[in-house]
């Protein structure tokens, strides 16, 4: 599945919906995997009560995360050599999102990639780029 | 973090991160398939490398044996007097790849301080950002990754208005 170059263009688009209705079971996977047990991702009595936030919102790398597998489906395993983002906006319980990595540039032997991912809403929640190796 | 950090690489981890991101790839559950594909090998997804706070002693978002911890017990948090926002979250994150990883390498991880800044924003008052460096040494002393975590304390809880 490794990306041609030969096959790709500036503009080309891959789009992929990463998560459906976030669930807090899944933040709450991310915590014990990643090791970042902030309670803000995973405790609503601390977040709503102490921290003063409407509810737990997920972790900027989980997010990030989700954009990674959109990223990898695309340009196949092994083959990143940058990948960086912004967080822009929070991620709550329930969000939908769609990731989305647009060609911006073909070299040789690498191709480099703009990234958005966005909510149900169409609000952006992370900007980024990458760089990845093809063929 | 912690000066310096070990961080094996080890297949159940990196199965479950995965599943912890959603991602069903076979690449990163099963290594006769990981065998076959161009790599040859199980992988670590591409974020996982952050998750070397598992194994940072002194990560201070982890609640740790005989310590307080300040999320929610009997009440709202576990700490008297703990002002309202915890004030960390992530603003920006990169990493570069330089070499590949698999399951049974292990990792040294080495935290080189970056730049500090300030910023004021409508949202959430006074924003301080301080960069950290990681870089992730293999056991031949190879440098295979390279992190740069931008964290920001906000004054008061992002406005969501």
């Amino acid at each position: 599945m490794a990306l041609k170059a030969t096959d790709l263009k500036v503009g080309d688009v891959h789009e992929e919906i990463v998560v459906e209705n976030l669930s807090r079971g899944l933040l709450v996977m991310y915590a014990g995997t990643s090791g970042d047990y902030n309670p803000l991702h995973t405790d609503e009595v601390y977040t709503t009560q102490a921290a003063g936030y409407p509810s737990v919102f997920a972790h900027g790398m989980l997010t990030m995360g989700l954009t990674g597998k959109m990223l990898t489906n695309f340009v196949g395993d092994g083959r990143l050599k940058k990948f960086g983002v912004r967080f822009t906006n929070q991620v709550w319980p329930g969000d939908t999102l769609t990731s989305k990595a647009t060609v911006v540039a073909i070299g040789e032997g690498e191709i480099e990639l703009e990234l958005a991912t966005t909510n149900q809403d169409g609000k952006t929640v992370v900007t980024g780029s990458a760089t990845a190796r093809v063929d | 973090m912690a000066d310096k950090v070990t961080m094996p690489i080890e297949a159940t981890h990196i199965m479950m991160f995965a599943r912890s991101v959603n991602d069903d790839n076979q690449i990163y559950y099963d290594a006769e398939y990981a065998k076959n594909t161009e790599v040859g090998h199980v992988v670590p997804p591409p974020t996982f490398y952050r998750s070397v706070a598992q194994f940072d002693p002194d990560y201070f978002l982890r609640p740790k044996v005989g310590e307080k911890w300040f999320g929610s017990a009997k009440g709202p948090s576990g700490i008297d007097g703990k002002p309202a926002s915890s004030g960390g979250l992530h603003a920006e994150q990169h990493f570069e790849y330089h070499l590949p990883v698999q399951p049974g390498d292990v990792l040294t991880v080495t935290t080189k301080p970056g730049k500090v800044w300030e910023k004021e924003s409508k949202r959430a008052g006074k924003l301080t950002f301080t960069e950290t460096i990681l870089e992730y040494r293999n056991q031949k002393g190879e440098l295979v990754v390279t992190s740069r975590g931008v964290g920001v304390k906000t004054e008061r809880p992002v406005d969501q208005g």
